[in-house]
């Protein structure tokens, strides 16, 4: 069915720290990974070692750079998948039914089965959040690892989006937005999580952490100067008995 | 985007056939056997084919059928449903008038309604989509609509109603053309709202994620032969509104309505050209694109 649900049973999304980011890509080769070769079709690559490689992806980073009024600018890495929105225009254009959000965890799904590779979903998406797949035609979109964070076959750990598991920053997290007090929306309370496109009025459940403001450098030369000081001046404890047991020898004070 | 060319032939080609099968329905031209017959058949033949040529550009044309089942909330859906009722009230009503020489005005009067609810739920695919500005206008479906009927008068050989049709189109096209220019600095996205970075200074795209193309790239930022789009607009006007008028006005008759409505058919198809290639998609912000 595509007409959306009133409410959903839980908010499962992303918060995605923009201060964290270092913009590594792993989560876009373990994302690619990962759903290449579970749920649904595999994500083709066209030319992938010619002169003209493309390819699906259900995840991608951009770099932004954001030049303040005064000050350095500053480069910020932007992971981008689906937001799972509360109000997905993605669902309700679908001819079909094949796009669909789910009661129970408000993630947004494609029945690829039913999927008539129209385009429209993507055309409704603000985000680039929806690729047509070339080889498969039908709409691929971030499943938010449905297929691992239920999966008991898989250790405990391991039952978070793939892109959460791998991130090496620790930039990206998985729970549920829709709880008060889960991890992610205090997280999200605490650093001032925000919307993409608001004015847009998808309602997006996945939020971005903006990048906290940065130190300033003060007047010093050498900001290095403060670690080459030396690090300790008397030898201690049995350093220190050693080195005054070794002056008390013969010939030993230099 | 893109200007897919199985769009702008469908979008053509059918507002103009369901512009025509409005008019014969509303019993413009009274028409009966062999002269009937070959007006339905041109006005199916452009429906019709306008519809066929809308499925090329599906991934899975085959499951095609199933775009029938979400007319609650798909306005593609409801497209398809105003589609298949117009074309089958239609058919028996023009078999009468084929046929037997009787006029079934209600089938009539039925299937010219649903004829423009074709066009309007067609309109509403675009208008809907918010993340396009350029579409996201009540003037879209306006313009859908004041096409397909002035082509339909035209083609209907209703002459003096299809001057007229053709003028207030034509102003339709302008006020489309202006405001459309207009729509995406007032629709309040920005690469600063896209990022959520813009009240902390100026957003540049520094790297996009990727050295090649991709889909989004390729369906949504379509850039060139914007730069023809002052030249198009005046060769789009002229052959859809201006040299059909001026046609109507000196020779009215079977010959010049015939280059009249190629005319105008070549025009809306660049108009259509122009309305896709120059409608630009917000997911182009994360790309610096537009």
């Amino acid at each position: 069915m595509t007409q959306l649900p009133q409410s959903t049973d839980r908010k499962m999304g992303l918060v995605i720290d923009l201060d964290t980011c270092v913009g590594c890509h792993a989560c876009v080769i373990s994302c690619k990974g990962w759903n290449t070769e579970n749920y649904g079709a595999p994500l083709s690559d066209q030319d992938a070692y010619g002169s003209d490689p493309s390819g699906t992806f259900l995840n991608r980073v951009h770099s932004f750079e954001v030049q303040p009024e005064q000050g350095h600018a500053q480069l910020i890495h932007f992971p981008k998948s689906c937001l799972h929105c509360e109000d997905a225009p993605c669902v309700t254009v679908c001819p079909t039914g094949a796009s669909y959000k789910r009661v129970e965890d408000g993630i947004v799904l494609v029945n690829e089965s039913d999927c008539i590779g129209c385009g429209l979903c993507a055309w409704s998406c603000p985000y680039g959040a929806r690729e047509l797949d070339a080889t498969e035609g039908v709409m691929k979109k971030c499943t938010l690892c449905v297929d691992r964070i239920y999966n008991e076959n898989l250790e405990e750990v391991d039952r978070v989006p793939s892109c959460v598991r791998t991130c090496p920053a620790g930039a990206r997290h998985f729970g549920d937005l829709g709880d008060p007090n889960s991890d992610v929306s205090k997280l999200v309370e605490e650093r001032g999580g925000m919307d993409l496109m608001p004015e847009q009025g998808t309602k997006p459940v996945n939020k971005y952490l903006p990048p906290r403001p940065k130190d300033t450098i003060e007047e010093q030369i050498d900001i290095l100067a403060p670690l080459l000081a030396p690090v300790a001046e008397e030898p201690q404890g049995f350093m220190g008995w050693l080195d005054k047991a070794l002056d008390k020898l013969p010939g030993g004070n230099a | 985007m893109h200007p897919a060319p199985s769009v702008i032939v469908f979008t053509t080609l059918s507002g103009l056939g369901f512009g025509l099968l409005m008019f014969l329905g509303l019993g413009f031209p009274a028409v009966t056997g062999w002269v009937a017959f070959v007006f339905f058949a041109i006005a199916y033949a452009l429906a019709v084919g306008g519809l066929m040529a809308s499925t090329f550009h599906l991934g899975h044309p085959e499951r095609a059928m199933k775009a029938f089942t979400q007319w609650r909330s798909s306005w593609l859906s409801r497209e398809g449903w105003c589609a298949v009722i117009a074309l089958l009230v239609m058919a028996p009503y023009g078999a009468g008038l084929v046929f037997l020489g009787e006029t079934y005005t209600a089938l009539g009067l039925i299937g010219a309604l649903f004829s423009l609810l074709t066009v309007f739920t067609t309109s509403m695919i675009y208008t809907q989509l918010k993340t396009i500005p350029r579409w996201n206008m009540k003037l879209t479906p306006a313009m859908f609509l004041s096409f397909s009927i002035a082509g339909g008068a035209l083609l209907a050989g209703q002459v003096n109603a299809a001057m007229i049709l053709l003028a207030i189109a034509a102003l339709v096209q302008l006020a489309y053309w202006k405001q459309g220019d207009e729509a995406f600095a007032n629709s309040g996205t920005d690469m600063g709202t896209a990022t959520g970075l813009g009240s902390r200074g100026t957003v540049r795209a520094f790297e996009p994620p990727h050295t090649g193309t991709n889909y989004l790239l390729r369906e949504f930022v379509h850039v060139v032969g914007r730069k023809h789009a002052a030249k198009l607009r005046v060769i789009s006007f002229v052959l859809a509104f201006v040299l059909p008028i001026l046609i109507l006005l000196i020779s009215p008759h079977h010959f010049g309505a015939l280059i009249a409505v190629l005319s105008h058919l070549a025009g809306i198809a660049t108009s259509r050209w122009l309305f896709f290639a120059q409608a630009e998609h917000v997911v182009g912000l994360y790309y610096g694109k537009r």
